[in-house]
């Protein structure tokens, strides 16, 4: 046996081993610990509520990547498309004292916040780009959270791998004032390919909670009974729920 | 009787070793995800990339297979073991005076003449320390990769996670921005990949079963080599 081969059959038992250990429940166990360790850490860190940078104009890249889903190929979403999204609505329900049901003029009437923050892709890539709407917060402040609630499940329009995309975040980030339902990217409408009409920004997290084509906003105690119970489409495919990291 | 090297720092040492092993074959897989790496903020377009990564392959990463989110639960969970063991140790070794004793290099130690002297007799293989418990290669060579490499994993790890950064932006600003962090992660991994391939050859050719013994039991303070 050469030394090269020599190298890969050790770091080969080493990936075969870790490999047997990833699929334990101890190590599953750990992992979940570490990620809640994460986000701990970084709320502590950064005081009570750190912003995500923002940038100038400048910085806004050529072209935002459209990644995950890039259209909802469904009659409905089509006939919504032509109409230009003047029907398409957002609901505001679950553990709420006033389901809500609003109406795009609704979103744009209400107080708008535009940011320009950077996205970054759990593959690893960043682009920056300028979006607007309103924030999160206030919506569930007036649809009144009654005080069961722990969770905000986003629900989409899109499947994918035929599955519908949804996900979830706590309330400490859905009231943080960055997290905005954005109708606008760089100062225009939407584009399909990046969610139309609308998308979650929730900054000092990774692209996959961004959720696209939002039809709905649900509060609720527990993520239990939305995909697989893991808060979220690809966190049911093994993603952390935390990904500020 | 005195040993040669602490507990702490052989606990760290092999703890250590291993966390160096996990990051870097879990941090393979993630690379595998988008190979590119870029300069400032953003990136995202290969054609602007400065350095197109080639495709590890899967016996040199965790899993053995593509899987970014398994790789990145070994990844999340190995940077806390590392980032907290090389805490515990730099405090240990503060208490224990092994950095004051073994590692700081003195000022007559920076002369031309006797570091050529020591290269030379590196590349002949002759490894005596002339009195102190390292010779001067291994002072600076260990110094760098405690206080500038291992400390500069964590800081571009953190650079680069989105709610580290958003509460300590100044790190990713004064590392150029987080593509730029990511890029500096990645040279810094092959830096030490690079120290860690030397380091086993070096012990192989001092005597490695002597070397072995000392850093798992200790060894005895007066052993040379």
């Amino acid at each position: 046996m050469n030394r090269r081969n020599l190298l890969a059959s050790l770091l080969g038992t080493m990936a075969a081993g870790c490999t047997r250990i990833g699929e334990t429940a101890p190590f599953a166990w750990a992992v979940d610990q570490a990620e809640g360790l994460h986000r701990i850490a970084h709320r502590a860190i950064g005081g009570p509520r750190p912003l995500a940078r923002e940038y100038p104009p400048s910085a806004i890249s050529a072209d935002f990547r459209g990644n995950g889903s890039t259209d909802v190929p469904t009659p409905a979403y089509r006939a919504h498309q032509a109409a230009g999204f003047a029907n398409w609505r957002l609901s505001v329900g679950g553990l709420v004292e006033r389901p809500l049901s609003l109406t795009m003029a609704d979103i744009r009437g209400l107080p708008q916040r535009t940011q320009i923050t950077r996205h970054d892709c759990v593959e690893g890539w960043s682009a920056i780009a300028q979006w607007t709407g309103p924030q999160l917060g206030p919506i569930l402040d007036r649809a009144g959270l009654l005080p069961d609630a722990r969770f905000i499940v986003f629900r989409c329009a899109d499947l994918l791998y035929g599955a519908p995309y949804y996900e979830s975040c706590d309330l400490a980030d859905a009231f943080h004032p960055q997290t905005i339902i954005a109708h606008r990217l760089n100062g225009g409408d939407l584009p399909v390919k990046n969610g139309a009409p609308l998308r979650l920004r929730l900054e000092r997290q990774l692209g996959y909670k961004h959720a696209k084509y939002l039809t709905g906003i649900q509060a609720v105690a527990s993520l239990e009974g939305f995909g697989d119970g893991n808060g979220g489409f690809w966190e049911d495919r093994g993603y952390q729920w935390y990904a500020g990291i | 009787m005195k040993k040669r090297h602490a507990l702490a720092t052989r606990l760290w040492h092999w703890l250590n070793a291993l966390c160096l092993i996990v990051l870097l074959m879990s941090g393979l897989n993630i690379s595998n995800a988008h190979p590119w790496l870029y300069w400032g903020d953003a990136g995202f377009q290969p054609a602007r990339a400065w350095a197109a990564v080639p495709r590890f392959p899967h016996w040199m990463t965790i899993p053995d297979h593509y899987s970014l989110a398994v790789a990145r639960d070994w990844h999340v969970l190995f940077a806390w073991i590392f980032a907290l063991s090389l805490l515990a140790f730099m405090l240990a070794s503060l208490r224990n005076r092994h950095f004051a004793r073994d590692l700081v290099t003195r000022r007559r130690e920076w002369r031309v003449r006797p570091i050529l002297a020591d290269i030379s007799a590196h590349l002949r293989l002759r490894f005596a320390a002339h009195g102190a418990k390292y010779n001067f290669l291994q002072k600076l060579s260990y110094g760098v990769v405690i206080f500038v490499l291992l400390p500069l994993m964590i800081l571009t790890g953190m650079a680069i996670s989105p709610g580290a950064d958003a509460a300590w932006g100044w790190l990713g600003q004064a590392l150029g921005g987080r593509q730029s962090a990511r890029s500096i992660h990645f040279i810094t991994a092959a830096a030490l990949t690079g120290f860690t391939i030397g380091h086993i050859l070096l012990v192989l050719l001092s005597g490695p079963w002597g070397q072995m013994r000392a850093m798992i039991g200790g060894g005895r303070r007066d052993e040379q080599a």
